[in-house]
């Protein structure tokens, strides 16, 4: 790894990677929520029980009550393989960068906030920095402030180890190995409930995540994920 | 020898050994059934690693049984395929009628009635259904284990999976011998201590807990043991394929 690079070859690759990972995911995931939109707490749920909340679209089942006079077609059966195959991709690809990570102490450098931004009021002002989409907030191209340093911390070590435990867990051939990964949760269903508000978690992050990418200079961004270089510090 | 070649040789050097090693591993899941039947195709790696990992981490794991208060009270029977009229003819003979045919690679073919199915054993296991939609409810099944079915008609060593009919034209599925075998495997007529209603697959079903609900096939009337898939749905082994759907359904 070279000095001179703003992001390593390792945390590029998986970068990428687990962009190509999850957009499947999603992608299969929206299809896969559509047989059922239905969501519920607990061990047992279903459209005999009352529903925690459900989300106002149409379903690909007939038996789902949605108050819309048609049913969608059944997409069901290459969804659910893509979404599991992506799922494979994203745990090798996580655990590749947690690996690569440690070792190099990318998480301590890069992600970990300095010894002085480590408190609240650097925080705010990072907080306001960003709000008022003043460019010096995001601005150095070549390190990340509190705000960003937390953010991907929240989701390296927080939503994907979720996102993955949630899923895991909703697999009776996974928790018959491992009960625990289920009935911590209180049930089958809370992780079914849980993967689907983590997901929109980090569909939240993705948005301001591109958001930020766009307004801090698009091509120089996405160009040093690439290639991992970057225009010269100020 | 220049730094080029020397990658070159090393990279091929690689490639090679990777390729043994490939082929060693893919000789070796077949041998030790860890390739599901769809293990071809762009899926086939996520497919074959999740099957393959369920069957070396957790070939005899039980599915979680649960305590009697959480037995849902109003479980959801799921759409059901209209009966054909043979099916209502056993019906109006509240299945006297009703025969499981056991055949294939099995020492002792059978035809069995209900009544011959519950003299040969029972066991009541509280368990979950699943769909693979993602709603689900607890039931007490009451039932035959395979296990007791299968030993009593001498599965031929060579057997490696199960694959069973329904009354349905349209649903039928395959299990490989582990989970046919598996304790909670069963052959369900009876529901919460009643007989099995219809809705719920009676007057037999076959419950496999530790997958999806469309494993769980209603209105069993037919097991077939093989050594091989290929002749079952064009190689797929379930009818489930016809809609795209993956052959193990563990997940």
């Amino acid at each position: 790894m070279s000095a001179s690079l703003r992001h390593a070859r390792f945390v590029r690759i998986t970068h990428w990677l687990t962009t190509i990972a999850v957009f499947a995911l999603l992608l299969s995931g929206v299809e896969l929520v559509l047989s059922h939109p239905r969501f519920y707490w607990g061990e047992a749920g279903n459209v005999n029980t009352p529903a925690l909340f459900s989300i106002p679209v149409p379903s690909s089942r007939g038996t789902v009550p949605t108050g819309y006079g048609f049913v969608l077609p059944d997409q069901n059966g290459w969804s659910r393989y893509l979404h599991f195959q992506s799922a494979w991709l994203v745990l090798f690809t996580g655990l590749v960068y947690l690996v690569a990570g440690l070792r190099t102490g990318h998480f301590r450098r890069e992600l970990v906030p300095a010894a002085a931004d480590r408190s609240w009021r650097a925080l705010r002002t990072a907080i306001a920095g960003h709000l008022r989409f003043t460019a010096s907030a995001f601005g150095d191209p070549w390190s990340y402030n509190a705000l960003q340093r937390i953010s991907y911390l929240v989701i390296v070590f927080v939503l994907f180890p979720l996102v993955i435990w949630t899923g895991l867990a909703m697999a009776p051939g996974f928790t018959a190995v491992f009960p625990l990964a289920v009935t911590a949760l209180g049930g089958r269903q809370s992780p079914r409930t849980l993967h689907f508000l983590v997901t929109i978690a980090l569909v939240l992050f993705t948005i301001v995540h591109v958001t930020m990418i766009v307004l801090a200079g698009f091509r120089s961004r996405v160009g040093a994920m690439i290639t991992g270089t970057a225009e010269k510090r100020q | 020898m220049t730094n080029l070649t020397r990658r070159a040789l090393v990279a091929s050097g690689v490639a090679a050994a990777g390729a043994a090693v490939g082929a060693a591993l893919t000789a070796a899941s077949r041998r030790f059934g860890l390739v599901p039947p769809d293990a071809g195709g762009f899926y086939g790696p996520g497919e074959t690693l999740a099957y393959a990992s369920h069957r070396l981490f957790g070939r005899h794991a039980l599915a979680r049984e649960f305590p009697r208060r959480t037995i849902s009270a109003k479980p959801f029977a799921n759409a059901i395929a209209p009966p054909t009229e043979a099916f209502k003819r056993h019906q109006a003979a509240n299945f006297a009628t009703w025969r499981l045919t056991v055949h294939g690679l099995v020492e002792r073919p059978a035809r069995l009635s209900l009544a011959e199915l519950r003299t040969m054993g029972a066991r009541s296991q509280i368990t979950e259904v699943v769909c693979e939609e993602g709603w689900s409810y607890v039931a007490e099944w009451t039932g035959t284990p395979l296990s007791m079915v299968l030993h009593a008609s001498g599965v031929h060593p060579a057997a490696r999976y199960l694959v069973y009919y329904s009354s349905d034209p349209e649903w039928w599925e395959s299990i490989d011998i582990d989970e046919a075998l598996h304790p909670q495997t069963l052959l369900a007529w009876g529901m919460n201590g009643a007989e099995l209603p219809v809705p719920f697959g009676g007057p037999l079903r076959l419950r496999v807990p530790r997958q999806l609900g469309y494993k769980s096939v209603k209105f069993v009337n037919r097991l077939v043991l093989t050594d091989s898939l290929d002749e079952f749905g064009s190689g797929t082994g379930q009818s489930a394929a016809n809609d795209g759907y993956a052959w193990y359904a563990g997940i």
